[in-house]
């Protein structure tokens, strides 16, 4: 079978997003609160 | 052999308070969401944005207890990813950038995919046949089959999950198929929509 060469071939990088959003993400998700008082919710964030 | 706890768990236990979960399954997913908002959009930038939105409404729907739990996890993410893209592009008031040639069907990237009454009919009923006929095939193939195309499981995690090598998961998935042709061909069911 016919083989393909490739100059650039550990160029290819998997996308991903950067630590910095996923640390962002996790602390946003361990502040986020929410309360419920007569059936409305309420947002916080305990930073 | 490595046990991957399933999407459905993980969600369960961060709605019970395990923040780990929620880490888990950010990192689990991190690339292909990322990679599905950058193929729409091309930027770098905007795509981890998008990706930070998506998963902050991901989180307040989790925490809220409004998250349908028939669903799968990862086709729910893509679809708020979806949604944000396209507010995205009607906020700015462009177009999404796209650097392919005569092929590009611009209705691949907004197209409305909701069906009318008569299709959403059409489709329940192939739906429901294909439940029928999956039911009929060997117990293996049925959970590769179930597994690859219900959970969306990569090969690797079908693998893992069910303790096989992953070209016998691939062969199952195989002969899954071929058999699920026999029996639509046997039973003259129509798969079209």
């Amino acid at each position: 079978m016919e083989k393909i060469y490739l100059k650039d071939k550990n160029k290819c990088t998997i996308v991903k997003a950067k630590p910095e959003t996923i640390e962002f993400l996790l602390a946003f998700s361990k502040s986020l609160q929410l309360t419920e008082v007569k059936g409305l919710q309420f947002e916080s964030n305990l930073n | 052999m490595v046990v991957q706890v399933e999407d459905s768990q993980l969600v369960k236990q961060y709605i019970q308070g395990d923040e780990r979960a929620i880490e888990a399954l950010i990192n689990r997913h991190n690339s292909r969401l990322t990679g599905f908002i950058y193929s729409k959009v091309g930027d770098r930038e905007l795509t981890e944005d998008i990706f930070q939105d998506t998963f902050m409404k991901v989180i307040r729907t989790l925490k809220k207890g409004a998250y349908n739990e028939e669903g799968k996890f990862l086709p729910w993410v893509m679809r708020i990813a979806h949604n944000l893209i396209i507010d995205y592009f009607r906020k700015h008031n462009r177009m999404p950038m796209y650097n392919s040639k005569e092929s590009y069907n611009i209705f691949s990237l907004l197209g409305d995919d909701k069906l009318d009454a008569e299709r959403q009919l059409i489709k329940e009923q192939i739906d429901s046949d294909l439940i029928k006929i999956i039911k009929e095939l060997p117990e293996d193939q049925q959970e590769v089959l179930e597994m690859r195309i219900y959970k969306d499981m990569s090969f690797k995690e079908i693998s893992n999950n069910t303790g096989v090598s992953i070209n016998t998961a691939l062969g199952r998935m195989r002969y899954a198929l071929i058999n699920l042709r026999k029996l639509v061909e046997a039973n003259s069911i129509v798969l079209t929509n």
